[in-house]
């Protein structure tokens, strides 16, 4: 999949997501160079090549309550990531599940899925639920709930732009 | 950071602007007025509860989630930070603009954080100047393969 020139210009003016204005394509258009048509055709391009995976409101799980937030890391073998990660997958509360490596000795586990629940108790039923629902209550694995939330934003891929912020 | 309003505390409106335009937004030169018309409600409103809920901090943005990797290069990270020094530590991390997420979890590896640049390179290079300034190694754990399509977050009432 190429990525033209075009494509990244727009995934830039779009980074810090939509104006909230009637005609938010339109001044996308304008900081990008692009008419609105080509903003909104674009858009389209890039989300049916799968670069764009979501477009929407993008809601922040725990300003809405969803206080407890865990990464729960398992040691799986090789041969069996992609059915377990699959079937991880499926589930409404798991909002991420991506293969990782291990890096030995430090850390053994190489399958990472972000579940989200109003109380620890629900993280830790649904992770038991996970567990039997794919049949791997045997296999290794742990909880890492979140404390502190440092930082939190949108990604930023441009060069220069991350320098620029570091600066501010 | 935390808000006083809870869910519970929007309005039906509000809920279905939340819960039902996370993914599949309208591409139309109005979006907001198609979003309205669905609603039963004016364009003017979407976008005032748009704008209150961003700046409650319930809405980070309207936008696009890009597939990881596809318009550049990220990793996870991850440090053992004596604890004494966790919140020091935190800050110089986050004072790097390639780090968009950093978080204390409760382990041995207690501090956590995405970091998305134009390449590999790039984001190599801000692994080493914070293993460098702190004197602690750096977890590079980037992505290997991805099995959850993230199709939002269906948000229970209850």
């Amino acid at each position: 999949m190429a990525l033209t020139d075009r494509d990244r210009r727009l995934a830039a003016a779009i980074e810090d997501g939509l104006p909230l204005v009637e005609r938010p394509y339109a001044e996308i258009g304008a900081r990008a160079g692009l008419s609105e048509d080509e903003v909104i055709a674009g858009l389209a391009r890039l989300r049916d090549l799968g670069v764009i995976k979501r477009f929407g409101v993008v809601v922040r799980h725990h300003e809405l309550g969803y206080r407890a937030n865990a990464m729960v890391v398992w040691d799986v073998p090789d041969d069996r990531v992609a059915d377990l990660g699959n079937c991880f997958g499926k589930f409404d509360f798991v909002t991420l599940c991506y293969r990782r490596p291990r890096r030995l000795p430090d850390w053994p586990y190489n399958l990472f899925c972000m579940v989200h629940g109003r109380a620890r108790e629900t993280v830790l039923e649904q992770v038991e639920f996970l567990a039997r629902s794919c049949g791997v209550t045997d296999l290794r694995h742990e909880v890492l709930f979140s404390g502190t939330r440092f930082k939190q934003r949108g990604a930023r891929y441009r060069r220069g732009e991350a320098r620029k912020e570091a600066a501010e | 950071m935390d808000n006083p309003r809870s869910l519970l505390a929007l309005d039906e409106f509000e809920r279905h602007l939340l819960d039902g335009f996370q993914r599949d937004f309208p591409l139309t030169p109005r979006p907001f007025a198609d979003i309205a018309a669905r609603l039963g409600v004016t364009e003017a409103e979407v976008l005032d509860a748009l704008r209150e809920m961003k700046e409650m901090g319930l809405v980070t943005r309207v936008g696009a989630v890009f597939r990881t990797g596809s318009l550049g290069a990220s990793t996870l990270a991850a440090m053992a930070v004596p604890a004494e020094r966790l919140a020091q530590v935190a800050d110089l991390v986050s004072a790097h603009g390639e780090v968009n997420h950093n978080y204390e979890r409760e382990h041995r590896f207690n501090l956590w954080f995405v970091v998305t640049a134009a390449d590999g390179d790039a984001v190599r290079a801000v692994l080493d100047d914070i293993s460098a300034a702190t004197g602690i190694a750096v977890l590079d754990l980037p992505m290997v393969e991805g099995y959850h399509l993230d199709l939002g977050f269906t948000l229970s009432w209850h």
